[in-house]
């Protein structure tokens, strides 16, 4: 027990200090999984939605997937993306690996089937109420899901979030694409990694506590900016 | 929703600008060294001298000796810092490397419980330490990941004459790790365990543990550096990476080494050739 209050004193003194290192790596933390979310968000809420809507040749396969890949092993896709990106591999020319660049990729590889795949579901219920509604108003299909997309935009920051928590609490595929080079490709997952293999158990114990009181600070912000949002528009 | 959907590519891609433009702005090299050299302070101390000198940085990734040669061989780093002289001829005789310089050595040790269950203290060689930690099949953790500490401990168990991956899962315990998680680990299990001196030394997690045998000659460490062939990959940094090993073997960079220490022991001797 003794580990854990002098880790989180150890993670008080970090904060109040503003340790330059620290702030480094939560800032590229935040920004490669911020990235990350945005990217994967873009691909995966259209994604979702046409699954959902759409009837196409192969659908069930892509669905079934698409809801596997939910449960990709963070080292498999760094290895992976690891291959792509190496010097030897088919985008090795692009010169990305070991840079903030790679790990969003690995990242958005990560988080796009569960994004995706979370708004499929939000979107197939939203329409299974609201399908006879819309059609009889005349809404053709994309505009019928533009509509669903946005009436549901509630539930659908909650799938958003689902993919950053993966994205910012992963660090095999992180460590393997970005190297975990100091004031390059350095975060919180793979800091915390590194001190626990120095035996600076205290120091990664303190790291591991920011990075889950930044996790709460940014979901919260976006729950009560969610709140707010929801009663002006209702 | 085409005013949306190019908003949202202009920011995705404003986005990968930014997080790819900043990596690339001023020179630097890739250096993939062992963990030891990394953890235990050494580059830290070793890359902001040669920044100054030559305005390079060096960005260092850090793996074992097996995955860094890897990582040269497919050109993914101009340059490896490494610790295992027979894959590191190999690693030249198949043309992955254009040139090989001896930088540094330091040993290696075991340590293990301070109970010492098996009196290993008392021993002169570690053939003989090996062989008893076998006959009383007492707990030894190793790495188990083709490191170059890995490797080396492979050759001691030889030397004792004891075929120690037999009895994996018993009193052998591979943990497929860095150092470091491997002494984290041989602290928890109370065994014994082969590590270099650098990383031991560095090392915080070691309540439990003592160092409990050393200087056997067969537990030399030697580091080497070894510089990427160009004509295999050819955005290797050839000029920068050889300004690097230039400094570093030079009287300067030599020195530099020497004057790195931690709780006022040295940790490293440097013992590069004259060219």
């Amino acid at each position: 027990m003794n580990d854990f209050s002098q880790a989180f004193l150890k993670a008080i003194q970090l904060i109040l200090n503003l340790d330059p290192n620290l702030i480094e790596i939560v800032a590229l933390s935040l920004r490669v999984s911020l990235t990350a979310v945005l990217i994967a968000s873009l691909i995966g809420l259209p994604l979702g939605a046409a699954l959902a809507l759409y009837k196409f040749f192969g659908r069930g396969l892509l669905v079934a997937i698409l809801n596997t890949f939910m449960g990709l092993p963070p080292v498999v896709v760094g290895l992976v993306v690891y291959l792509i990106l190496s010097r030897s591999g088919p985008l090795g020319a692009l010169g990305l690996l070991f840079t903030p660049t790679a790990m969003v990729i690995a990242q958005v590889c990560l988080i796009t089937p569960i994004i995706a795949a979370l708004t499929r579901q939000t979107i197939l219920d939203a329409n299974n109420e609201f399908h006879a509604q819309l059609r009889a108003l005349g809404a053709k299909s994309l505009s019928m899901m533009n509509t669903l997309l946005w009436e549901t935009r509630y539930s659908l920051v909650t799938n958003v979030f689902a993919g950053f928590g993966r994205a910012i609490a992963e660090v095999g595929a992180v460590l393997i694409v970005g190297g975990n080079i100091n004031h390059n490709t350095r975060v919180m997952t793979t800091s915390i990694a590194l001190e626990t293999s120095k035996g600076n158990i205290e120091l990664a114990l303190a790291l591991g506590m920011i990075l889950i009181t930044l996790s709460l600070i940014v979901t919260s912000a976006v729950m009560s900016a969610r709140h707010a949002a929801y009663n002006v528009y209702s | 929703m085409n005013q949306y959907l190019a908003n949202a590519i202009a920011v995705a891609t404003l986005c990968i600008l930014l997080t790819s433009v900043q990596a690339d702005k001023s020179p630097f090299i890739t250096l993939s060294s062992t963990t030891s050299t990394e953890n235990s302070g050494l580059l830290d101390y070793l890359i902001p001298k040669f920044r100054e000198r030559t305005g390079i940085d060096v960005r260092v990734v850090s793996v074992g000796t097996g995955r860094a040669l890897k990582l040269g061989e497919m050109g993914d780093t101009d340059l490896i810092l490494v610790h295992h002289k027979p894959s590191e001829e190999e690693f030249m005789s198949k043309g992955f490397g254009i040139q090989r310089r001896e930088v540094m050595y330091n040993d290696f040790i075991v340590a293990g419980p301070s109970e010492d269950p098996v009196n290993i203290r008392g021993e002169r060689s570690i053939a003989r330490v090996l062989s008893l930690i076998h006959e009383h099949k007492m707990p030894f953790v190793s790495r188990g990941d083709e490191s170059g500490t890995h490797k080396k401990e492979m050759e001691l168990w030889a030397l004792a004459g004891v075929d120690a991956q037999r009895y994996s899962g018993e009193w052998y315990h591979e943990t497929g790790a860095g150092m470091g998680t491997t002494l984290n680990i041989a602290n928890g299990m109370s065994a014994y365990v082969l590590t270099d001196r650098g990383t031991w030394l560095s090392f915080k997690n070691r309540d439990g543990l003592a160092l409990l045998f050393e200087n056997d000659p067969p537990l030399h460490n030697q580091y080497s550096i070894v510089q990427i062939n160009p004509d295999r990959h050819p955005h290797i940094k050839y000029t920068e990476a050889e300004l690097f090993i230039n400094w570093l073997t030079s009287g300067e960079g030599q020195q530099t080494i020497a004057d790195f220490t931690l709780n006022g022991q040295q940790l490293f001797f440097p013992n590069a050739l004259p060219q």
